[in-house]
């Protein structure tokens, strides 16, 4: 589970300061996946940036963790906000990201390989799912490829299973679509759906492409920095 | 986090260093030879600089003693092709407190030839004394004669003249059997003969000297500033004296500034590619850090890949330099020992990777915010 509360984030611009984030609250339950859209400029990538540690909020909470194992990620330390990213937390990012001179199995392997004094027992989980997750996402076969000999929809599919290979609670997603053809789009938003139910992940997902909404438990619509409406019309998954 | 505090580190270093070495092995590769080539340019140097310092001054590094005493000429430094000294300024050291010994050295400069031969060469002529206190082994002093009309060759003075153990030399009109050939020495380029001290100072007042000693090799632990004026001498230790060797200075120093030049292109080329090289992968350093990767991780395979490339370029580089300078040296003057190879190589290594972390700061300095969002 990921509980946003009560999330406030600026960044300095000129004299002032411009509220990317204003006073939003936001929860993802585990196996959801919840949508953030909202027009450009929005603040979607900011709430992400947020939840991922990547930035300290202003103010408010970010809670990650299990009713009695909660911790707020927004009042960690820097190194053990990497440490979070690095067990608890999975980033597929707008771009797929991956890394030029890795394999796609290699992208996945690379996740245990990431420094912090990372426990042995935890590199040989990690190793050991990576080929379970490269089938996940239809990619055995492709496992040897570097990034340029994949299509723009493989390399999304390898980040999502780099995002996921460690088994985080929390997976973010920044407009994993924005790449792709509608076809590969929606392959890829039932990818994650699927994943996140079978894996329980809870999954908040940025888009603002709306045809993929089926596939969404829950919508939020961001504008100038706050949630406007719950969207309500999102009918229920039943899982 | 608590639950990550174990420590393994080791077996995770280098995961992706040692795939984007390979992955980008044109431009490793390109870098790697300009390592290459610039260690062997500086070992190549630094054999020619060995070896000629050699020619010059690997007799007088055999010189024993604490300080070697030269005359104090009145207007210029003191030079071993200058310097006399006389008995009374020999009797004042060996009176001086604090002095246990003093071996009066004579060096000159003449002309050799095979006996029956007209092919003559320059040769540096030692007259040293039979019973010189307190010398073990010496590489100078064992090829000291017993008899005047004897003398011993160092190895490069017998191949020069072509002669051996049992034959006859002529030195300035003189006939000397050689009684021995011994190891390789030098003086100011010009291979060594041992003489009896009467035998020397006689060859010496030949060739325009005073038949006088021109270094005195003292051992002890005298005020050697203050008996130096008294007798119009001066006592300088082994190393300094060199700086008393025409050409020495100049030789050394030229070559020694073209190695210390090399040492500095060297650290900037190394330097300026990695911080491209850097430069060009922080949109992937930004993504490794949002991951999840410590930057001590990221810093550690950085300066790792720095540190494969410098071994690999060094090593090739030292391989050519052992291959071409023992082809070199049967032309040149050329030494490959340690100090001539192994010591450039470490100061390669170490300036390379001052140049390298030069580039650390990219890595560091890289915001894992900018992976997110579309702004790469
Ligand atoms: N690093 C930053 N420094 C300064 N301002 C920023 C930074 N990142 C975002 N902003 C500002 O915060 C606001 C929200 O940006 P954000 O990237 O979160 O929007 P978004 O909803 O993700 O937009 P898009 O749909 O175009 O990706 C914008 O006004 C943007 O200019
Ligand atoms: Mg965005």
């Amino acid at each position: 589970m990921i509980e946003l509360q009560n999330i406030t984030l600026t960044f300095p611009d000129g004299d002032n300061r411009i509220t990317a984030v204003d006073h939003i609250t936001l929860r993802g339950g585990n196996g959801t996946v919840t949508g953030i859209t909202g027009p450009s400029g929005s603040g979607k990538s900011s709430i992400l940036a947020v939840a991922a540690t990547l930035i300290r909020p202003d103010s408010g909470g970010v809670l990650i963790g299990n009713d009695s194992d909660t911790i707020d990620a927004a009042q960690l330390s820097k190194s053990d906000a990497t440490a979070l990213r690095r067990e608890r937390i999975g980033i597929v990012f707008q771009q797929s990201n991956l890394l030029p001179a890795l394999t796609a199995r290699e992208q996945l392997q690379v996740m245990a390989r990431l420094g912090g004094g990372t426990k042995r027992t935890r590199k040989a989980k990690i190793d050991a799912r990576v080929e379970e997750l490269l089938d996940a996402v239809g990619l055995t076969e492709h496992a040897g490829k570097r990034p340029h000999q994949l299509s723009g929809g493989q390399r999304q599919r390898i980040a999502i299973a780099r995002g996921l290979v460690h088994e985080p609670e929390v997976l973010l997603v920044d407009e994993p679509t924005s790449a792709l053809d509608q076809e590969r789009g929606a392959e890829i938003m039932q990818l994650i759906a699927r994943l996140t139910r079978e894996r329980g992940t809870a999954t908040l997902l940025v888009t603002h492409d709306l045809v993929h909404r089926d596939v969404l438990d829950d919508l939020v619509t961001v504008i100038d920095g706050r949630i406007t409406a719950p969207d309500a019309a999102v009918p229920a998954h039943t899982h | 986090m608590a639950r990550a505090k174990c420590a393994s580190g080791k077996a995770f270093i280098m995961f992706v260093a040692w795939r984007e070495l390979r992955f980008a092995r044109g431009r490793f590769l390109l870098i790697g030879a300009v390592v290459a080539l610039i260690t062997l340019l500086v070992g190549f140097l630094s054999g020619l600089t060995g070896g000629l310092a050699a020619q010059n001054i690997s007799s007088v590094l055999q010189l024993p003693g604490d300080r070697l005493v030269l005359q104090q000429s009145e207007d210029s430094d003191a030079s071993f092709a200058t310097s006399s000294l006389d008995d009374d300024t020999l009797q004042a050291w060996e009176q001086a407190d604090g002095v246990e010994s003093v071996t009066p050295v004579g060096i000159a400069q003449s002309r050799a030839a095979a006996s029956g031969t007209d092919d003559r060469i320059g040769v540096a002529l030692y007259g040293l004394p039979q019973d010189a206190s307190g010398i073990g082994s010496n590489p100078l002093f064992d090829l000291t004669p017993t008899h005047d009309g004897e003398v011993g060759l160092s190895s490069g003075a017998a191949e020069d003249l072509g002669v051996a153990v049992g034959d006859t030399i002529s030195i300035t009109g003189n006939d000397f059997t050689v009684t021995m050939v011994g190891e390789d020495l030098w003086y100011s380029h010009t291979p060594v003969i041992v003489m009896t001290p009467d035998a020397w100072s006689e060859a010496s007042t030949r060739v325009g000297g005073t038949g006088e000693a021109t270094v005195l090799a003292i051992t002890g632990d005298a005020d050697w500033e203050a008996i130096g004026p008294g007798t119009g001498t001066v006592a300088e230790t082994p190393l300094s004296s060199l700086t008393a060797l025409e050409a020495f200075q100049s030789e050394i120093g030229s070559l020694g500034l073209m190695i210390v030049m090399l040492f500095g292109i060297s650290a900037l080329v190394v330097g300026a590619f990695f911080t491209v090289w850097t430069m060009q992968r922080a949109g992937d350093i930004a993504v490794l850090k949002a991951l999840g990767a410590t930057t001590g991780s990221l810093v550690r395979d950085s300066l790792g890949q720095a540190l494969i490339v410098l071994t690999a370029g060094i090593s090739v580089g030292l391989a050519a330099v052992a291959g071409l300078g023992s082809l070199a040296g049967q032309a040149l003057p050329f030494v490959v020992s340690p100090l001539t190879t192994l010591a450039p190589a470490v100061v390669m290594a170490v300036l390379g990777l001052a140049g390298a972390a030069f580039a650390l700061r990219s890595v560091t300095k890289a915001d894992p915010l900018t992976a997110l969002g579309s702004n790469r």
